[in-house]
């Protein structure tokens, strides 16, 4: 095994960090270079920033949060929402993100992976899948936060992801996101255990249990918290440590 | 304060690596002139993406014979990624290509299994630690100097240098149990796999050290 990337992850509406519940019902926690640079300090792997609600007239805020943050945090920097062009990728790289999450405009034009992948390296392109569970083995890609269901099963979107280029996938559980209940195991083990490309958890991270059971029994590259930090429910040296005292590989 | 220029050959986004220079307190120029390159100070070459792509946007460019011609004059030189591979001969990244020989190795793909059989990720993201090949402090005075082995430094790579002379090769980092090179080093010639600009303090520590290498006299 080696080391388990441990990721912030900070969903962005306008110029503020929130912090949903099942991607519904929003709470405004403040400034998220704030929260980012804490995190950095505190010795976070990576930090995600998901602009969730995207739309055309906001789109400044999120690069100015991005240009802020790569004057002063110098570790990977993941942006995603409302990407839907190699043209919004450009922008956003360009105002220093080193990767972009794409779910929605990857859904509509799978074609767009592989031409971000082919433009700007496939270690840029994230594949963000918003999964909920349908039965046994089984689940659906949503987009939009969660709002609107494709009818197009997660596993097979996966692989077809990893073919046409990603580099990495942000698998999120809307069963799990905001329940602070803890991952959806089977998810996470079943889309990592198929694809050779890293698998990052998202959703549902309550405790450190939760990480330990997602890294040891899910198979998680990384593991992306929100609700835990945000909250105070544990610092990143708590979790690091902790991760330490259990036998987790992460960056010491 | 140093200057530094960062050749600009339109291989991903120089903006972090502009903004960790700065950071350490350099003047930073983002060039793409053959003229730009020959007067550098302390030149910089970073880049992602493919090989071949790379070589080809150098070329395109005329940037090849400035760069191949810096790296003799003894002033500091520090590739990064892409950067770093593009030092070497050859690579069989989607074919055999030639790099700007620097430093004699080549670039071949990360093995798909460990020495034990087991898979593996690829491409090999994440932070992992700087490991000397000698354990005699042979860092001292180089981009390494005062990093502690075992160190983490972040990485983002599916091909891996491997150099001709085990004295070119500065640091390896170990991935599932295969040693793979993290670092190269011929006078004041540097390269780094991993990624200063995104390894944080760490990063920031070898960004200063290159900052203090003294131009050597050839």
């Amino acid at each position: 095994m080696h080391n388990i990337r441990l990721i912030a992850r900070l969903d962005v509406k306008g110029p503020n960090l929130v912090k949903g519940i099942q991607l519904e019902g929003l709470r405004k926690m403040g400034n998220p270079n704030k929260f980012a640079k804490k995190y950095y300090d505190e010795g976070i792997d990576e930090i995600i920033y998901m602009d969730i609600v995207a739309s055309l007239y906001e789109r400044d805020n999120i690069k100015e949060i991005v240009r802020r943050t790569s004057e002063d945090i110098f570790i990977p920097v993941t942006v995603g929402g409302g990407i839907r062009s190699i043209e919004d990728a450009r922008e956003i790289l360009r105002a220093g993100a080193d990767k972009v999450a794409i779910n929605t405009a990857a859904i509509k034009n799978p074609q767009l992976i592989s031409d971000v992948s082919k433009r700007f390296g496939s270690q840029c392109m994230v594949l963000s899948i918003e999964a909920k569970k349908k039965g046994e083995g089984q689940w659906e890609a949503y987009y939009d936060y969660g709002r609107e269901k494709t009818g197009i099963d997660v596993v097979e979107w996966a692989q077809k992801g990893y073919e046409l280029g990603a580099g990495e996938i942000l698998l999120t559980s809307i069963d799990m996101e905001g329940s602070a209940k803890g991952f959806d195991i089977d998810l996470v083990r079943t889309i990592s255990n198929m694809l050779p490309i890293p698998v990052i958890a998202s959703g549902g991270m309550g405790s450190i249990d939760d990480l330990e059971q997602v890294v040891q029994e899910g198979h998680a590259d990384a593991v992306a918290m929100a609700h835990v930090l945000h909250y105070g429910i544990h610092s990143v040296g708590e979790v690091k440590e902790e991760c330490l005292r259990r036998g987790i590989k992460i960056r010491a | 304060m140093k200057n530094v220029v960062i050749v600009d050959y339109g291989m991903g986004n120089l903006l972090s690596v502009q903004r960790a220079f700065e950071h350490c307190n350099a003047r930073v120029k983002i060039a793409n002139s053959p003229a730009q390159i020959e007067k550098a100070e302390f030149l910089v070459l970073p880049g992602v993406g493919a090989f071949a792509d790379g070589m080809r946007e150098l070329e395109s460019r005329g940037l090849v014979k400035p760069i191949r011609a810096f790296a003799k004059t003894g002033r500091p030189f520090l590739g990064i990624c892409l950067g770093m591979q593009m030092m070497l001969e050859t690579s069989e990244e989607f074919g055999i290509y030639n790099g700007l020989s620097l430093i004699p190795g080549k670039v071949v793909m990360i093995p798909k299994n460990g020495p034990d059989g087991t898979f593996h990720k690829i491409p090999h993201i994440g932070w992992n630690s700087l490991l000397p090949l000698h354990d005699n402090g042979d860092w001292d005075n180089t981009i390494l100097h005062g990093i502690s082995p075992g160190e983490s430094v972040y990485f983002v790579h599916s091909f891996s240098a491997v150099p001709a002379h085990s004295q070119n090769d500065l640091a390896d980092c170990s991935y599932n149990g295969l040693r793979l090179c993290a670092a190269i080093q011929s006078g004041n010639v540097y390269g780094c796999q991993f990624h200063p600009e995104k390894s944080s303090s760490t990063g920031l520590r070898i960004i200063k050290n290159f900052l203090k290498i003294q131009p050597l006299h050839q």
